[in-house]
């Protein structure tokens, strides 16, 4: 027998009232584990969605704009390649991939067409539909969304790092409609303002401007464009969060002269969920801790009502007031690891359950919550009883000790 | 000397004015003796026996334990004092209704910390000693009132206390049970040497002690040592 023997046994003894004095927390709790569970999976996803995306943020040249850049006319503006090592000297951190390349419309034939420059092996990481194929063997490097660091695998042996991560001065790869255009084969030839180039691969089709443009190594396209050290845009592939935690503007005091830009509705689309999910979580959060605690102070008081006998009989025979205190505490502390507990178990099986019906997505379990569901309950727990538990303490041992 | 009291005032406010319910009460209690108080209802004889050990606290006056000063203790002195050295039974046994006959009579034990093995053998001890070894896992409830007196009075003994506290014991019993519990209460005066302070109206419950104390309206009107110490 010992203090927690007795405190459990009277709470095992209660058990109606048990149930009723954690229903408030153990509710609330649930609520917030399922909003956070289904809120951490869906960010992971956006996360993972983004990356696969590629780039999302863009460098441009100050009077530049996301146009220029895509139509590459022959006087579009650049910026010096050196801004690059200007990134990557820098201490900015969730910058995850960098894409430079220089972009010229070009005539071949009758067919104008849009030559590319790029450093490959930092072109295919930021590309995850041409790595999908079996361009190259990197995976995504995505500091913020681990798990979304899956393996695509080689699909095409031949072509691992030989053939693209390493391309080859008088090497190409040419986009999809190009290449329908241009009647291009792998290993045929072709002829870009006078320099042939072999086609190392044909790009598959991604329903973006890449399937317009022909890829060569950007130093090789420098030389041949006669613009030496310079680009027309850098392609960042940003940390999403990084993001929402201002890389824009840490970006912007390196490269002062730059416009910088990012695909914003995608990012801003998810720091909006994400920031709804915490507003929701922040929300419930006051409305837990209030009637969580108020909960709690009302079950303790009719506890301590209905207990001013036994604490008659345990100030007779030896507690101090502060041994009654301490006697309601622990039956707090019970209470709040009990409601947080089974509120963890609710709202996880909830999300599990729910998530793929309500939000699309499969919730796993998020054990970390389960120890902030325990420390949350108990604060809530011990703050409607503080009250009570002093007043226990107080009661007068000996009035109680004649009712009994 | 085990107790002494001086000079022990205890007033309540009341519409009417203050009311005492102890007024000047002074006297001494030795070790061993069987002290019974009696008087009528209202006389302050629960009052002075809650006073004692810091229960009830009073509004002036001194109580010396052993010698040592308590009426000025903190809070916690007095509980550690409670703990240790007294024994209370009530006339409603005071048990706690979710806790077995053995867990009740542990529970002054678990209050000093004392280890569950000893608590065991302790609480096993006493309640062969008031003859309930067979009830040890029943609950309150599933016990007779003469039961649960026999428990009360276990648990008044489990941690060898110097002094029982006893209020009304017998008030809830027929005159058979009422017989049983006295005859504990002597024995354990008589073989354990334990002083017995005992709160009773019942004048066959009086005479069984040695000391006789008559309240009467919160004041002593009699403090008598018998030379002849127990009634069979």
């Amino acid at each position: 027998m010992n203090i927690y023997k007795i405190v459990w046994l009277e709470l095992l003894n209660r058990k109606s009232q048990l149930i009723s004095g954690v229903l408030a927390i153990t509710l609330g709790i649930a609520v917030i584990v399922a909003i956070q569970s289904v809120s951490k999976v869906s960010k992971e996803n956006v996360a993972k969605k983004l990356d696969n995306l590629g780039a999302n943020i863009l460098v441009l040249p100050q009077g530049g704009s996301i146009d220029d850049y895509y139509t590459s006319d022959i006087d579009a503006p650049t910026i010096p390649e050196e801004y690059v090592e200007r990134i990557l000297t820098s201490t900015i951190q969730g910058v995850d991939n960098l894409s430079p390349k220089l972009t010229r419309r070009v005539k071949i034939g009758e067919n104008s067409i849009v030559l590319t420059g790029i450093l490959p092996k930092s072109e295919i990481a930021s590309k995850p539909l041409w790595q999908g194929v079996g361009l190259a063997g990197d995976e995504i490097i995505a500091a913020c969304a681990p798990s979304a660091n899956q393996s695509l695998g080689y699909k095409d042996e031949k072509l691992q790092r030989k053939g693209v991560d390493t391309l080859q001065q008088s090497d190409c790869l040419a986009g999809f409609q190009v290449a329908k255009k241009l009647n291009l084969t792998e290993n045929s030839k072709l002829n870009i303002s006078g320099r042939e180039f072999r086609v190392a691969k044909i790009l598959p089709e991604t329903g973006t401007v890449d399937d317009d443009r022909v890829f060569a190594h950007l130093t090789v396209v420098q030389d041949l464009l006669g613009i030496p050290d310079q680009v027309s845009a850098i392609e960042i592939m940003g940390c999403c969060n990084a993001i929402s935690e201002g890389l824009l503007g840490k970006l912007r005091n390196i490269l002062p002269d730059t416009r910088i830009t990012t695909i914003s509705q995608i990012v801003s689309t998810q720091i909006e969920t994400n920031q709804l999910m915490n507003k929701v979580s922040l929300v419930f959060l006051i409305i837990i801790f209030f009637v969580g605690s108020v909960s709690m102070g009302n079950f303790m008081w009719a506890n301590v009502n209905e207990r001013k006998k036994e604490i008659g009989i345990l100030r007779m025979i030896g507690a101090s007031k502060s041994t009654v205190y301490q006697l309601f505490l622990l039956k707090a502390i019970f209470l709040g690891i009990s409601g947080g507990l089974t509120g963890y178990i609710l709202g996880t099986l909830a999300g599990v359950i729910l998530g793929p019906y309500l939000a699309g997505i499969f919730v796993q379990p998020v054990y970390m919550y389960l120890l902030w569901s325990l420390i949350l309950s108990v604060i809530i727990s011990l703050a409607g009883t503080i009250i009570p538990s002093y007043m226990a303490a107080k009661i007068d041992p000996h009035t109680n000790l004649q009712e009994a | 000397m085990i107790i002494k009291v001086e000079n022990l005032t205890k007033q309540y406010k009341h519409n009417d004015g203050l009311v005492y319910a102890l007024n000047d009460i002074t006297f001494a209690v030795e070790k061993g003796s069987f002290v019974t108080i009696t008087g009528p209802s209202g006389s302050g004889k629960s009052t002075l026996l809650l006073s004692l050990f810091g229960l009830i606290k009073p509004t002036s006056g001194k109580i010396f334990f052993n010698g040592q000063q308590i009426s000025d203790a903190s809070d916690s002195e007095l509980a550690a004092i409670r703990q240790k050295h007294i024994g209370f039974i009530m006339q409603n046994f005071a048990l706690i209704p979710y806790l077995t006959t053995i867990q009740n009579v542990m529970v002054p034990l678990a209050l000093e910390k004392i280890e569950k093995k000893e608590q065991e053998k302790r609480a096993t001890e006493v309640l062969k000693f008031v003859g309930l070894e067979d009830r040890i896992t029943h609950l309150p409830r599933e016990l007779s009132t003469g039961q649960q007196q026999r428990v009360a009075i276990a648990r008044a003994l489990v941690h060898h206390p110097s002094i029982i506290l006893a209020d009304e014991p017998t008030g809830n019993l027929d005159p058979a049970l009422s017989l049983e519990i006295l005859g504990y209460l002597k024995k354990i005066n008589q073989s354990q040497g334990i002083t017995v302070i005992m709160v009773t109206h019942s004048p066959i419950a009086a005479a069984y002690g040695n000391v006789k104390i008559h309240l009467h309206d919160g004041q002593l009107s009699e403090h008598k040592v018998k030379e002849t110490v127990y009634v069979a």
